[in-house]
């Protein structure tokens, strides 16, 4: 089904909660709303279940206007992060009933009930009641309440930010796989980058109630239109640095010059993105030098990421291997001018690194 | 700042007869003074229940807990001197910050000069000097619990500063900039900071050594180096990088490993029997097919992280991960790939223990 | 853009028809004929003449109303400063879990179990100086006490009666309030150093904020109404001691048969307990308010 956000936007009272905003998921495929707290994710999704109604704009479906019908009457499947499920129905009363009041011959429900367990890995735990079970299976049986619905639109907020890490990435690449075999459009909110990135499909950066970017989610992340996206969609976050436009390209406060080619519109002053896994200890032909001391470093088992104070400004650079640095040891770092990310004095990009496909 | 000592058992039940009674199986650790410890592990393993040992807050059931070589298994937290910093803030919602910050010397009854100099010398540290009159109600989720850790900060004799799960509720982006500030505290103070979590990139990033846990048991105590490269349990393994270590049925048999249909002479002693073989996604290599020691498998699936590609292989009928850096060939999905497992860092476990 | 069409179900307003019926019979009818009494002199059943606000004007010049109106307002005053920092002590020393628990909230709760009559009537003997406890008590001590004869005597022994049946009220509002303060909290404290002052001062009391706005409204209003209890122990005696306002407004409307200006008493006197409550609501939400939005630059 074809979900059209048309113009809508959100008010309460004096506040404003969503800024005007169109959005067409992508009908079929994982859409990941992407923001941090309060930035305007729950309430864009409770605008598409019909919970709320806008206070302008449309809600389409398939073509027809279904703003002002209320929840009850579309076909929308929630899953929320507070593990929500009917707590004195037991697991299998709880998987069976949407399917009980869509009216399904008994069978049929018990089918469909036992195959969704069974894919969410809860089968032994039918008989019990949801107080019973571990925090991760109760999000389970909530997952399998909202997939027995089978509805063609799937929403779920931060549904997984209440497990514990390892718990979050087995049930995400169950998610993803669930997500693929169906053909659901699935709505999926989120504080983490990476998170964003393992679920691949599209995404959408939300930010302070506005909509800045969406798209396929490789192609934000390498992509990102303003310095909001960029800031936005980067775990670590992004190095930034002012600049001004010099013959040749970009030359930072302490002199240095970046060769990046800007077009010639561009605004005289520049901010200069430089990911951290763009930094380099071993420096290659081509590379601008960035000198300056260690503040910090923070081993992450694959990863070392490194705090260097330079005169240019604080870097976090991370570094695949584990690598032991002394606090207030010399360290320069270096990056090709290929992997610098240039926006305008208004936030817009101008640069953006070429990948290779 | 002080060393702790644990000689310990918990259970719930009065007479203990099974594992599954302990909440925390008996144990012997040592937290030297101004070390930075992280206890990890997932929910239910005992990690706060240990945290709640330590600070007092909690009686072991058997067993002693010694600060400085001193016995205050049954001494209070105020005794013991030690900080807590919880889940969530908590903070006094009628005080302003200076006032949050001043809180436990006043009740101390430290001259007002010096609480003043103390909150003073806390704030900036915690970059929070501006916001000193400020109703501590108001801030954000980061900054009470930067004012939570102030509190625990500003008392002078403090001997340690215990965390569970503190960055819970806070924003990912903001996650760093207080991990950051964490490190920077101990640097600056020395003091010795045991951070509890289930996060184990917190868990790495932040400590000199790690207590890995699970269902009551200590797994593993070593440097974050340490658990990567050489986990002493299967779940280490698993439970530490992410994705976790990939974990592969193998045989060895007369000087010979057998993985699958393929067989290599073994690259080390090895006992003999069923074996499993963990190798790191970070580690594993790819090539072509065919080449000699390289399993056969196939590309199943191939995801852009950003700042690595995700391969997810079918090798021999078992799923395995693979990280690869940006720079290197894009595999194709259906590819048929050779696998390097073997290295310097495939790791052979028997019964789940590291034995090679 | 396009115009919002709610639909519109009309079926809903068939749903509600049989409870606005028995609504309207018990409620509204009855307080429309009180408007229109209060409009009218009742001489006898067969006789009315419009008076206009002939009787509002009357009422509101009345010495013995101002009399009873300053009588109660004293009432549930000291009401308040009794009941409400009582009961935040009581729920303070409960127990919090186990049987103990349950087992104090059941005796905890038994005064607010019986019928109100019989309350007036248990403390009628029980201040008797012949046959009471208290009163047998008192006087064992030395002192005249008569609630019958002396008027002090009389008033204060009403407010010891109903601090007796209403605190406990408070008490389970409180105890429902403490229990909600997560254990963190406590712990905190006790690692900060706090005294128990200390920590019922900025833990308990600022926690509790929600609950005893709704027990501070609850006791006013229950307070300002009092009928029962006072009317059974002393009947409004001495004198008019202890009559307070709904006993004044009964023996106007019942004793002397005035309907007229009983009925605009009453509409006045319903109108002063929605401006007082609505004042004290109003002023207990601005100081949650700003408690919120004190940080914020």
């Amino acid at each position: 089904m074809q979900l059209t956000l048309s113009g809508i936007s959100q008010r309460v009272g004096a506040q404003t909660w969503l800024y005007d905003m169109s959005l067409a998921p992508t009908p079929g495929a994982v859409t990941v709303l992407l923001g941090a707290t309060q930035a305007g994710k729950t309430t864009l999704m409770r605008l598409m279940a019909g919970l709320d109604v806008p206070s302008s704009g449309s809600v389409l479906v398939d073509g027809h206007d279904v703003t002002g019908t209320p929840v009850r009457e579309r076909n929308v499947a929630m899953v929320y992060q507070q593990f929500i499920n009917y707590p004195s129905m037991t697991v299998y009363d709880n998987i069976a009933s949407p399917l009980k009041l869509g009216g399904r011959p008994k069978a049929e429900i018990d089918r469909r009930v036992r195959e969704l367990a069974a894919k969410l890995h809860i089968e032994v735990f039918l008989d019990r009641l949801p107080a019973e079970l571990s925090g991760g299976q109760q999000q389970r049986v909530a997952l399998a309440r909202a997939l027995a619905k089978n509805a063609p639109l799937m929403l779920l907020d931060e549904p997984l930010v209440n497990l514990d890490y390892k718990l979050r990435e087995e049930l995400r690449e169950e998610l993803c796989a669930l997500f693929a075999a169906g053909d659901a459009t699935v709505i999926y909110a989120t504080t983490e980058p990476s998170e964003a990135l393992l679920l691949g499909g599209w995404t959408a950066v939300m930010d302070a109630g506005e909509l800045l970017q969406y798209g396929p989610t490789a192609e934000v992340f390498h992509r990102p239109v303003s310095l909001r996206v960029a800031k936005a969609f980067s775990d670590p976050p992004m190095n930034l640095l002012a600049a001004e436009v010099a013959e040749g390209g970009a030359r930072l406060n302490h002199g240095e010059l970046i060769a990046v080619d800007l077009p010639r519109e561009a605004t005289r002053a520049l901010t200069l993105g430089i990911r951290a896994s763009a930094l380099r200890v071993q420096p290659r032909p081509g590379d601008v030098a960035l000198p300056g001391r260690v503040e910090l470093a923070e081993i992450s088992g694959s990863d070392t990421f490194v705090h260097v104070h330079t005169a240019v400004g604080e870097l976090v650079a991370q570094l695949t291997g584990v690598h032991e640095f002394d606090l207030g040891a010399a360290l320069t770092l270096h990056v090709s001018p290929t992997q610098v990310y240039a926006f305008d004095a208004t936030g817009a990009l101008l640069v953006a690194p070429q990948r290779r496909t | 700042m002080a060393r702790i000592d644990l000689d310990l058992a918990h259970s719930y039940k009065p007479n203990p007869a099974q594992d599954s009674d302990y909440a925390l199986l008996p144990l012997k650790m040592t937290f030297e003074d101004g070390g930075a410890y992280a206890l990890l592990g997932p929910s239910g393993c005992g990690k706060t229940t240990m945290l709640n040992i330590m600070s007092g807050l909690l009686v072991p059931s058997q067993g002693t807990v010694r600060f400085d070589g001193q016995d205050m298994t049954r001494a209070t937290p105020q005794q013991r001197n030690i900080a807590q910093v919880f889940q969530f803030p908590v903070i006094y919602d009628t005080m302003t910050v200076a006032q949050n910050l001043a809180f436990p010397l006043k009740n101390r009854k430290v001259p007002e000069a010096t609480i003043r100099q103390r909150v003073g010398q806390i704030a900036e540290m915690l970059e929070m000097s501006h916001q000193l009159d400020q109703r501590a109600a108001g801030l954000s989720a980061d900054q009470k619990q930067k004012i939570s850790l102030g509190r625990g900060l500003v008392r002078p004799d403090v001997s340690a500063v215990l965390f569970d799960e503190p960055l819970t509720v806070i924003d990912p982006h903001l996650k760093w900039q207080l991990r950051r500030k964490l490190k920077q505290i101990h640097h600056e103070l020395k003091l010795t900071l045991i951070y509890v979590t289930h996060d184990q990139v917190e868990a790495l990033t932040f400590a000199d050594q790690v207590v890995v846990m699970t269902r009551g048991k200590v797994v593993q105590m070593g440097t974050p180096d340490a658990l990567f490269e050489r986990p002493a349990h299967t779940f280490v393994g698993h439970f530490i990088g992410s994705p976790g270590m990939n974990l592969l049925e193998a045989q060895a048999g007369g000087g010979a490993l057998h993985i699958g249909a393929l067989s290599v002479p073994a690259p080390r002693a090895l006992p003999e029997g069923a074996l499993r073989l963990g190798i790191r996604p970070e580690y594993l290599a790819l090539t072509e097919p065919g080449r000699g020691g390289a399993l056969p498998g196939s590309v199943r699936q191939v995801q852009d992280i950003g700042t690595y590609f995700l391969v997810t292989l079918d090798v021999a009928g078992q799923t395995l991960k693979a990280r690869l850096s940006p720079e290197a060939e894009r595999p194709a999905v259906g590819a048929a790939v050779g696998l390097q497992v073997l290295g310097s860092h495939t790791c052979f476990y028997k019964n789940e223990e590291l034995v090679a | 853009m396009s115009v919002q069409n709610k639909p519109v179900n009309q079926k809903a307003w068939f749903l509600i028809l049989p409870v606005f019926i028995c609504v309207a019979f018990s409620a509204i009818l009855p307080l429309m004929t009180v408007v229109n009494y209060s409009v009218q002199d009742i001489i006898d059943p067969e006789r009315r003449v419009f008076v206009g606000t002939e009787w509002f004007v009357q009422v509101m010049r009345d010495e013995d109303l101002h009399a009873a109106l300053w009588n109660q307002l004293k009432f549930s005053l000291a009401v308040l400063l009794v009941e409400i920092p009582l009961g935040i002590v009581l729920a303070l020393s409960m127990p919090a879990t186990g049987w103990k628990a349950s087992a104090t909230l059941v005796i905890v709760s038994l005064s607010l179990l019986i019928p109100w009559n019989v309350v007036g009537t248990i403390w009628q003997i029980f201040g008797r100086a012949d046959i009471g406890l208290m009163g047998h008590g008192l006087q064992a001590l030395g002192i005249d006490y008569s609630y019958t004869g002396d008027a002090t005597h009389a008033w204060l022994t009403v407010l010891l009666m109903d601090v007796w049946h209403w605190t406990p009220l408070v008490a389970l509002l409180a105890y429902a309030g403490l229990r909600s303060i997560p254990d963190a909290y406590y712990q905190a404290a006790r690692i900060d150093g706090a005294s128990k002052f200390a920590v019922f001062r900025y833990i308990q009391l600022p926690k509790m904020r929600g609950v005893l706005m709704i027990a501070v409204l609850l006791r006013f209003m229950d307070s300002f109404m009092i009928y029962t209890e006072p009317f059974v122990l002393t009947g409004g005696g001495p004198g008019n001691a202890t009559t307070f306002l709904s006993q004044y407004l009964t023996q106007k409307a019942v004793g002397q048969f005035d309907l007229g200006p009983a009925a605009a008493f009453s509409l006045i006197y319903f109108l002063i307990i929605l401006l007082f409550c609505f004042v004290l609501y109003n002023w207990m939400q601005r100081l949650g308010q700003t408690e919120k939005e004190g940080g914020h630059e």
